[in-house]
């Protein structure tokens, strides 16, 4: 019995990553993903956006659908605009779509990743794991240094 | 004869220029606030982050810097929070008559022992308002700060909001923004202008 829950543990880990990163990249199938990071909370935020660089060679669109992290209650994907002097954010219920043979950048002031109801206060110098699910490249777990509370970027010793 | 008729049509000219003057100066007024028009001025019951009721005279007696923002906000905020933070650092000495407000547009959720830690992360000399949410309104309406609750997936909300920084001189009377991101040069000299007028 133990032997089959482990073995089944085995086999989970195995279908969530089947993707291997390389200098700092993830790569799952044709999608690249980069540059990952989040930034500290500031004490009682409950919330936080997740940062990364989304590549996809291939010659067929996919679409960021889904992205889950255990240290959030709930995790969607968002858009950030200012409209003037007016910061308005926005989930995109949809996912995001990654054209083929385009990047698209999830960075602050636009796209993200946002982590609600944190169980956890984010601190600068750890990390955290994020779940991202394409609609046909799959999942794959990223990994996203966390980074100062205004950082616009990884520091360069995390972004190899 | 001749001459008394020019010199009325002279004083036509006149009134006709006074007035002409004078509807551009409103004019004027009516566009961006100028300083010190009374652009920001409401009277308003809220408190701080210790429970400690605050009122429109709490802007009187000290330079400063007003946001309006709240605590669940996951990039404009904390960003600017972090930005202030480090106003205060560079200003060092030369800053320490500035004061800061994080006016909340939250208040459901940020209750003062919420605001409280926030914004002590920010500095000592920034003080968490919150309260009752038509008197928050009040606050908002006078300083021309747009907010709106956005409803998300299960029974969240998120909140839109304006993210400028408002200046205010030792007198509470509004001096001119830092916009959302500006350059940490600009927005210092800004500042650096704020305490030396003030």
């Amino acid at each position: 019995m133990l032997r089959l829950l482990r073995a089944a543990l085995a086999a989970a880990i195995l279908v969530v990553t089947p993707a291997f990163a390389h200098n700092g990249v993830v790569h799952l199938g044709p999608i690249n993903i980069s540059l990952p990071f989040t930034r500290a909370t500031l004490p009682n935020a409950p919330v936080a956006g997740g940062f990364l660089t989304i590549e996809n060679t291939g010659t067929e669109p996919d679409r960021l659908v889904s992205a889950t992290s255990d240290i959030a209650g709930d995790t969607q994907i968002h858009e950030m605009a200012m409209q003037g002097d007016v910061m308005k954010m926005r989930q995109l219920a949809d996912g995001l779509e990654i054209p083929a043979g385009e990047t698209v950048t999830l960075a602050p002031g636009g796209f993200h990743i946002m982590f609600m109801g944190l169980k956890q206060a984010l601190v600068e110098g750890e990390t955290i794991t994020v779940t991202l699910t394409f609609e046909k490249a799959g999942t794959v777990d990223v990994v996203l240094p966390i980074e100062a509370a205004a950082a616009d970027a990884p520091t360069a010793e995390h972004a190899h | 004869m001749a001459l008394r008729t020019v010199r009325t049509w002279l004083w036509v000219a006149v009134v006709a220029l006074a007035a002409i003057a004078g509807t551009g100066a409103v004019l004027l007024r009516q566009q961006p606030p100028a300083a010190g028009d009374g652009f920001g001025v409401a009277q308003f019951d809220l408190v701080d982050q210790n429970g400690k009721p605050v009122d429109e005279t709490v802007f009187v007696g000290h330079p400063s810097a007003l946001f309006f923002g709240f605590t669940h906000c996951p990039e404009v905020c904390p960003t600017t929070m972090a930005e202030m933070s480090a106003w205060f650092d560079a200003l060092g000495d030369e800053g320490a008559d500035l004061r800061a407000w994080f006016v909340t547009v939250d208040p459901a959720r940020d209750t003062p022992e919420v605001l409280g830690d926030y914004v002590s992360w920010v500095s000592d000399r920034i003080t968490g308002i919150t309260g009752d949410a038509a008197q928050i309104d009040r606050l908002a309406d006078a300083w021309g700060v747009f907010y709106e609750k956005v409803p998300l997936e299960g029974d969240d909300y998120t909140m839109d909001h304006t993210a400028s920084v408002f200046l205010l001189d030792r007198q509470g009377q509004f001096q001119g923004t830092i916009a959302y991101r500006e350059d940490m040069e600009t927005a210092l000299g800004k500042l650096r202008n704020l305490l030396a007028k003030s």
